[in-house]
Formats: C-alpha cells, sequence, structure tokens
C-alpha cells in the first residue's frame, strides 16, 4: 500500500524531469535513415553513428531524432514532413538513398530546413536550384572521384574503355560522369551494359563487354553488386584493367571478390587507408578517432556511409554557434542563419576530406577527399 | 555475336533455367496441394545460400534460431490445439521430436566448427535446417487457416515473406555473401567451354526432378499427396490427412528451395532479398505451366530463362521488362483457349 502511495508522486516527478530535460533540449536535428530494406547496407552504419554525433554545441542540448524510412522514398517523405511539422527540427540529416533525397528536396526547401544529405549522386546539390540551396552533401561527388580515375586512364594509356553500372540512379549519374570525362581524354566508350543489384547471372553482359575489347572497364554500383561483373569478367578470361568507384569501397568487396579482384583500381575516402596516408592529412586524425568511437559502441569496422552522417555534425557542430547569433533554435531565423552558415564553412577537415562549401558547391570537397586505392595482397592499399 | 557466344548464352540459360525450373516445381506442388501461393519460396533459397556462406565463413549460423523458435511455437500450437479438441493437455509426439530435432540442431551449429567440415557436411547441414524449417512454417502460419479462401492464404503468403526478409536481414546482414564452388574447373568439348558448376547444376536439377517424379508416382505417400492435389474433400473421405499433406509439401519446397540455394550460392552473390525476384521467375513459369502441369511449367522455366539470358545480351537495361512482358502472351492465349472458370472458388 505505502509502496503504492509512494509509486504515483514518484512517476510524476521523473515525468516532470524528462519534460523538463525535453524542455533544455533546444536544438532538435532530425535523423532519417535506411536501416531496413534493400539501401540497409548504407543505412545501419549511419544509424550506428546517430549515438557519436555531438550532444551539446555551444552550451545547447542537441536532440536527435531518429526515423527509419525502411529505404522507401514515400516512407523518406511521411519521416521528413513527420520531423518539420510535428518535431519543429531546426535540420535533417539524411535520407540513405539518392532517390529518397531527390524526394524530399522541396519539402525541406519549402519549410526551409537545411537537409544534410549522405547521399552518392551529385544530383542531390547539382545543378544549384532555389530548391537545392537548402540541401548540402556530406560525401564527394561522383564527379570528384570519377576524375582520378579517368586522370589515371589516360596516364597508362588506356585507349578504349567499357562501363557496366547498376540500373539505378548511382549507375546512371555515373554513366553520365564517365562518358563525359572519357570524350574530354580522348578516350572511347566502347560498351556500356547495365545490370540489377539481385541478378544471378551477367554472363551476358560481361560477354558482350569481352567482345567489345575495351582496355579498361568501369564497373559502377553501389556495395556488394560491385563484386559479380568484376568476377564474371574475371572468369571469361577478362585481363584488362578494372576500375571500381567509391561505392565498392567496403570490406565485403574484398572477402566476395577474393583472388578475382586484385589488382582493382579505386578512389575513395582515405579511411580505407588510414594507416598508409601521413600524419600531415587534416583528416587522418579525425577518421582514426570516429572509427575507434564507432568500434567500441558497436563492436564492429564502420562503413564509409556512417562517416558521412558523423561528418554531419561536425558540419553542425561548426555552423549552430554561428546562426545562433541570428535567433532562437526553433525558429525561422535559426534555421535560415544555419544555411547561410553551412554555405560560409571554409577548411572544414571531416572524416574524409576537407569542406569548403560555395553558394555553387554545396558538397564542398577538393582533391584531399580521395585517394587512389589497388587491391594488392587482398588488402586496400594507397597508389603511390 | 558468333557460334562460341551463342553456347556461352545457352549454358547460362540452361544453369538459370534448371533452377527456375526447380522452384516452379515446388510452387506448383504446393498450390496444387495446398492452394496456397507459396511467395516465400525464394526465401527458403536466400536463407539456405546464405546459411551456407555463414558456415564457411565461419560466423554464427542463425538460422538455427530461427527453426527453434518456430518449432517451439508450433510446439504450443499443438498443445494449444489437442486442449481444445480433446479438453486436456497432452503432448503429441511428433511436436516433441520436431522441438527436440530443432533444438539438437541448433546445439550442433553452435558447437560444431562447421567452416573446417566441408562442403558436403555444410550443404548437408543446411538442408537438414531449411525442410523442417519449411515443415515448422506451414505448422505456425497455414495450417490453423488451411480450409480459408485462396485469397486468405495468399495475404498470409505475402505477410510471411515480407516478415521473412526482414528477418533474413536481421540474421545475414545488408551484404551479399557467396560460397565455395563444388568443384573448380572447366571442361572443354571442343570450342564449347563447360563449367564444371553448371553441370552440377543441371545434375543435381535433373535427379530432383526425376526423385519428385518417383515419389509421386511410384510411392505410397507421394500418391497420397497428388490424391490431396486432385480433391481435397475426396483425399480426406479415404484417410489421407490434409495436414500432413501440407506439411510434406512444405517440408519438400524447403528441400527444393535449400538445395537451389546451395547449387546457385557459388555462381552469384546472393543478397537476404535476392529470393524474391528469383522466386518470381519461378512463379512465372509455374505461371505457364497453368498452375497445373509440371512439365509445362519445366518446359517454360528452360524459354524464360533462355529468353533472359539473350535479351540481356542485346538490350541488358531492359532485361527484367522483357521477362516479365512475357507472361501476357501466355496469359491472354490461357484465357482465350481455356474458356470459363477452372476453379471452382
Amino acid at each position: 500500500m505505502f509502496a503504492k502511495r509512494l509509486a504515483v508522486p514518484l512517476l510524476l516527478g521523473a515525468l516532470t524531469a524528462g519534460l523538463a530535460a525535453g524542455a533544455e533540449a533546444q536544438v532538435k536535428i532530425g535523423v532519417v535513415s535506411s536501416a531496413t530494406g534493400p539501401v540497409a547496407l548504407v543505412g545501419i552504419p549511419q544509424k550506428n553513428s546517430v549515438p557519436l554525433l555531438p550532444a551539446s554545441i555551444a552550451g545547447q542540448t542537441v536532440q536527435y531524432i531518429a526515423l527509419d524510412d525502411a529505404s522507401d522514398p514515400t516512407a523518406t517523405v511521411t519521416a521528413f514532413k513527420k520531423l518539420i511539422t510535428e518535431e519543429k527540427v531546426d535540420a535533417i540529416i539524411g535520407p540513405s538513398g539518392s532517390p529518397n533525397a531527390m524526394g524530399v528536396i522541396p519539402f525541406a526547401a519549402e519549410a526551409g530546413v537545411p537537409m544534410l544529405a549522405p547521399v552518392g549522386s551529385a544530383a542531390a546539390v547539382l545543378p544549384m536550384t532555389d530548391q537545392k540551396k537548402w540541401v548540402f552533401k556530406t560525401t564527394q561527388n561522383d564527379d570528384l572521384i570519377a576524375e582520378a580515375l579517368l586522370d589515371h586512364m589516360a596516364k597508362t594509356g588506356v585507349k578504349t574503355a567499357g562501363f557496366i553500372g547498376a540500373a539505378d540512379p548511382f549507375g546512371d549519374n555515373w554513366l553520365k560522369v564517365f562518358a563525359e570525362g572519357l570524350a574530354k581524354r580522348g578516350i572511347k566508350l566502347v560498351a556500356t551494359e547495365r545490370f540489377q543489384r539481385q541478378d544471378t547471372s551477367l554472363t551476358a553482359q560481361g560477354l558482350k563487354i569481352l567482345s567489345a575489347r575495351p582496355d579498361a572497364v568501369l564497373v559502377a554500383a553501389p556495395g556488394s553488386a560491385s563484386v559479380l561483373p568484376q568476377t564474371t569478367l574475371y572468369d571469361q578470361g577478362y585481363r584488362g584493367k578494372v576500375y571500381q568507384t567509391h561505392g565498392a569501397a567496403l570490406p565485403d568487396f574484398l572477402k566476395l571478390g577474393g583472388k578475382k579482384v586484385e589488382g582493382t583500381i579505386l578512389a575513395a575516402s582515405l579511411m580505407l587507408v588510414l594507416d598508409q596516408m601521413p600524419d600531415s592529412h587534416p583528416s587522418k586524425k579525425i577518421a582514426a578517432d570516429y572509427i575507434a568511437a564507432y568500434e567500441k559502441l558497436n563492436g564492429s569496422k564502420p562503413a564509409t556511409f556512417g562517416a558521412n552522417v558523423y561528418d554531419a555534425g561536425l558540419l553542425l557542430e561548426r555552423t549552430i554557434p554561428v546562426a545562433l547569433k541570428s535567433g532562437e533554435p526553433g525558429t525561422a531565423a535559426f534555421r535560415g542563419a544555419l544555411r547561410d552558415a553551412l554555405e560560409q564553412v571554409k577548411e572544414l577537415a571531416g572524416t574524409q576530406g576537407v569542406y569548403t562549401m560555395t553558394p555553387a558547391d554545396h558538397s564542398g570537397f577538393d582533391a584531399r577527399g580521395r585517394e587512389l586505392i589497388t587491391v594488392s595482397g587482398g588488402k586496400w592499399t594507397l597508389v603511390k | 555475336m558468333n557460334f562460341q557466344i551463342i553456347m556461352l548464352l545457352g549454358q547460362d540459360g540452361i544453369t538459370n533455367g534448371a533452377i527456375y525450373a526447380l522452384l516452379a516445381l515446388s510452387i506448383l506442388l504446393v498450390f496444387t496441394v495446398t492452394r496456397i501461393l507459396l511467395i516465400p519460396q525464394g526465401e527458403f533459397v536466400s536463407f539456405a545460400a546464405l546459411t551456407m556462406a555463414a558456415m564457411q565463413g565461419g560466423t554464427p549460423v542463425r538460422l538455427g534460431w530461427l527453426l527453434l523458435a518456430l518449432a517451439a511455437a508450433a510446439f504450443v500450437m499443438d498443445i494449444q490445439a489437442g486442449f481444445r479438441r480433446d479438453g486436456r493437455l497432452a503432448i503429441r509426439r511428433g511436436s516433441a521430436f520436431g522441438l527436440l530435432y530443432a533444438a539438437g540442431l541448433t546445439a550442433l551449429t553452435v558447437l560444431v566448427p562447421l567452416a573446417e567440415a566441408g562442403v558436403a557436411v555444410q550443404a548437408l547441414a543446411t538442408v537438414a535446417l531449411m525442410v523442417p524449417l519449411g515443415l515448422a512454417i506451414y505448422r505456425v502460419f497455414y495450417q490453423p487457416i488451411a480450409a480459408a479462401h485462396p485469397l486468405v492464404l495468399l495475404i498470409v503468403s505475402i505477410a510471411v515473406h515480407v516478415v521473412m526478409v526482414g528477418i533474413g536481414l536481421l540474421m545475414f546482414g545488408p551484404e551479399g555473401a557467396r560460397t565455395e564452388p563444388f568443384s573448380d574447373g572447366v571442361l572443354s568439348f571442343g570450342m564449347v567451354m563447360l563449367n564444371s558448376q553448371t553441370i552440377w547444376v543441371v545434375a543435381v536439377s535433373l535427379a530432383l526432378i526425376l526423385g519428385l517424379y518417383l515419389f509421386f508416382e511410384r510411392s505410397l505417400y507421394g500418391k497420397a499427396l497428388r490424391a490431396a492435389a486432385v480433391n481435397r474433400l475426396g483425399a480426406e473421405l479415404v484417410g489421407i490427412s490434409p495436414e500432413l499433406a501440407g506439411k510434406a509439401s512444405f517440408a519438400l519446397a524447403g528441400l527444393i528451395g535449400s538445395l537451389s540455394g546451395i547449387l546457385i550460392a557459388p555462381i552469384t552473390t546472393i543478397y537476404y532479398d535476392s529470393g524474391f525476384i528469383i522466386g518470381l521467375k519461378g512463379f512465372v513459369c509455374a505461371i505457364i505451366g497453368g498452375l497445373a502441369s509440371y512439365p509445362a511449367a519445366a518446359i517454360g522455366a528452360l524459354l524464360i530463362a533462355q529468353a533472359e539470358s539473350f535479351s540481356t545480351f542485346w538490350a541488358s537495361s531492359y532485361k527484367e521488362v522483357i521477362v516479365f512482358t512475357l507472361i501476357l502472351p501466355v496469359l491472354v492465349w490461357r484465357s482465350l483457349s481455356h474458356h470459363g472458370a477452372e476453379d471452382e472458388e
């Protein structure tokens, strides 16, 4: 009886304490990731990185509201609307997939909420429009990565090239960037093939490329889908150079590919070859800290996708103090100032490179955001 | 396009066709016996492939726990059903054995280092896990509503499929996996190169189809299953338990699905959600067989796979469009040639 009489006030006390804590959390950040569904390999490390985001910035507690969109673009829109209208968030980190991101840009722009998108496709920020000025991308643009690959091709005397890419926006954008870059360097594109992630056999595509006899082949697919085209080509006897995009930059690529992906060349973030990087690189320490913290929390090494969410936290850490001068969190003035501050970020070292945003460039990476890497002895190795 | 390319594409089509044929037969079998469209058939394939990959990679084999959970649920449901019927609590020997088997097998997968056990043992362990899984899925999800309208059964099938994909993500993670080939090496007959894995796929598929044929034609259980497929009520009147028929067809579906998964895992990367598209193609082939004829479904499978292989060569971006459009003329032709409802429901 006594316990029961005591329970109610205790409960009330706990509730009010909770409410008080809730009121204290002044900056609200929404996080939308695809922890389930087909994009889960991108979304899971992103969701796991949320606890590593800064808990307080410039004396303000930051509250993160994480939602899962199950890789479904419609669910992403619902999640964004909920975050904007019900939670009145100051900024949103997410979503994980490029198609999902393209669908929510108008809603973020209409509500005037800055959106930090850890997605691959450059279409999220290019070409710059009135709506896209609210979007900032925490990954390298495809053309930055492609440039490194294309330069390497030109330098090593490649004359003809083939392309095999995923039949999705990732593959689409890569085909566009790659074809333009090849044309500029006078290299002929002799074969373009597409495939689905779940295809059980790529024999036909491989044969088509093989019969065109290119000097080099670029495989453009996210995650472990990038392995099968390359192993198929290897099995069919192709011994030319094979290039991969940063989409292949995962431990599973080495595990699944084995000996058949030896000698692959790709451009990706320095996180893959951190121990081989010189200490002078501005990102080395930040990336090492992130990897250590992630490993401590989750017991496994993070994929670079998680680092893109972590970088969004770094960007907010830099810009929220600036935005606070213009208004209280939760107001339109604050969100607008936050957007303006994000656009002014200069020389901010993140886990994968250095951000210098401009009104035209909302991704902000330069050549420090990519390293040329090859697979040698079953390990990622820096190309010197 | 020269002779060698045609041969290689044909070979690719035959490999895939053999798998589609197996899945089509399995979907047909389950449909004729129980009126359930087995949408989770593809999940049997991906679960088996990923379980085998987990064994080879030395990571925990989580499928055992799923089997154990389902067997426990089946055990409880059996006791509950017995209580409702007889008014007393009694443990049926079959369900107790199922639970013990699942517990024993799960313990084995945890204790025995399967990574060094060799491909044959791993394949056997995978099949040993998948067959009772199929059985348990029938017991838990379908048996309580076995007499329901086929539409209800279809809705439950979709639900089971969606849940299994989610559980697959939880058990195996978002990354794909592949397994070691059964044997390395390429056989060459003059200009034609035959991949040894292709021979495995075709040989095992043919053996399985022959085995199924003998089972249905020669054995009493097979004949009972066929009887249940022809007329459920009539079969029940002559003493064939529809429960047993349902369980047997799901166990066979588990067997066929797991063998298909084991066969294709060395050729391709399988993801937790790969099963659906593979199963869907098996389903298209079963539709070509009118959900009634086994030989038509098998021939349909070969045709679909060849069409897929060659259309990929010509226009890889439109492959799925071409393959799934093929079903339209078949449906039109079927609706014109078989006028009226075949199904009394």
